[in-house]
């Protein structure tokens, strides 16, 4: 049971939401600007940075909502989501998002984690200032969304398929205007 | 003293640089402070920006720890020896015993979501803690973690002297967090 009483029938982040609307729409906007704005990093690969940094917080509503967004955007299979999630060294990626997603994974530890070295290996990959700003921040904001959704203990389905099933519906519609009893 | 990550206009401490940056984050972020700190609720200004503070010392960002830690002593009229003693020894504080509930559950935000504990949302409620109190406080506990994050994850530039803080404070809550405030 949730540690307040939230509106019924809404998983994970969408209780809350609904319960305080006027933190809710500026929590929308930064997901909008952050994972779906014009921006030289894919829309796929944002989400699959939200979607490990949410795996390290050991959020499953979060980890598995954006997995299923990541799986849509990057055409990939659940295994795919996986494996970045365990060593995604080995998983075929560029050599520019893994050093983003080292960068993100200091950040979930601790702004203070983030290393010279990482930010250097990361440029001389080809990362842009931008780049490495919109890591950062979509590591420290999915910091907040996941302590957000689990420490009000919200529910969650456990069925991880309907995260997968609705993934095209949530990228059509994106962070700003949709419903969120649907 | 270690330059930024990134290049980050010049002058501008913590994150008032990286807003002045980007002010297409800067434009929900801002939002989001005012809503969260500075709208009408039944935690007074000052109790959310203690919260604020405390959660920033936990995560060791001294640049928004010192920044709220400001604006707290502000709104409270207090000390910094006040807010130290909170940090320091929580259960022997000067402030309420809810006061108290409300910020040992922040602590367990800040160690992760999961830490909230069923225990400690009880004893808040049973001290007189609203579900929209409990609400707003994982919710600043839980910003204040990305904030923190962002501030530090980018390493930018912040006054040692505490007293450009307290200095500040007053300008802070005069304007509040809107995007002209940032820079």
């Amino acid at each position: 049971m949730a540690h307040i009483k939230l509106p019924e029938g809404l998983p994970g982040i969408r209780g809350p939401m609904a319960f305080r609307p006027e933190t809710a729409k500026p929590l929308n906007e930064l997901a909008e600007v952050l994972l779906r704005s014009d921006n030289s990093l894919t829309r796929g690969e944002r989400e699959l940075i939200a979607t490990y940094v949410s795996a390290l917080n050991d959020c499953f509503f979060c980890q598995n909502a954006h997995g299923g967004l990541a799986q849509h955007y990057l055409q990939c299979d659940m295994n795919f989501i996986d494996q970045v999630k365990v060593d995604y060294e080995s998983v075929a990626l560029s050599d520019k998002l893994k050093a983003l997603l080292a960068i993100a994974a200091s950040v979930q530890k601790g702004g203070k984690h983030v290393m010279p070295q990482q930010i250097e290996k990361a440029k001389s990959l080809g990362a842009t200032d931008n780049e490495i700003h919109d890591t950062v921040l979509i590591a420290a904001a999915f910091c907040m969304y996941n302590r957000y959704v689990d420490g009000l203990n919200t529910w969650a389905p456990q069925d991880r398929q309907i995260y997968i099933e609705r993934g095209p519906r949530r990228a059509a519609e994106g962070y700003i205007d949709f419903d969120l009893y649907k | 003293m270690s330059k930024p990550h990134i290049s980050i206009p010049e002058g501008l401490p913590g994150i008032r640089g990286l807003l002045s940056l980007r002010p297409d984050v800067a434009k929900p972020l801002s939002a989001f402070m005012e809503v969260l700190m500075r709208d009408e609720n039944v935690l007074s200004r000052g109790e959310r920006e203690l919260i604020a503070t405390y959660v920033s010392h936990l995560n060791n960002c001294f640049f928004c720890e010192q920044a709220h830690g400001g604006v707290t002593q502000y709104y409270l009229q207090c000390s910094s020896d006040f807010i130290q003693k909170i940090k320091s020894d929580l259960s022997e504080a000067d402030i309420s015993d809810k006061l108290k509930s409300l910020l040992r559950i922040a602590g367990s935000v800040v160690k992760g979501g999961k830490h909230v504990t069923s225990q400690q949302v009880e004893e808040a409620k049973l001290l007189g803690a609203t579900d929209l109190e409990i609400h707003d406080v994982v919710l600043i506990a839980a910003a204040f973690c990305m904030f923190n994050r962002y501030t530090d994850g980018l390493n930018t530039w912040a006054p040692a002297e505490t007293e450009f803080y307290t200095a500040r404070a007053a300008q802070v809550a005069r304007e509040g967090y809107s995007i002209k405030s940032s820079t």
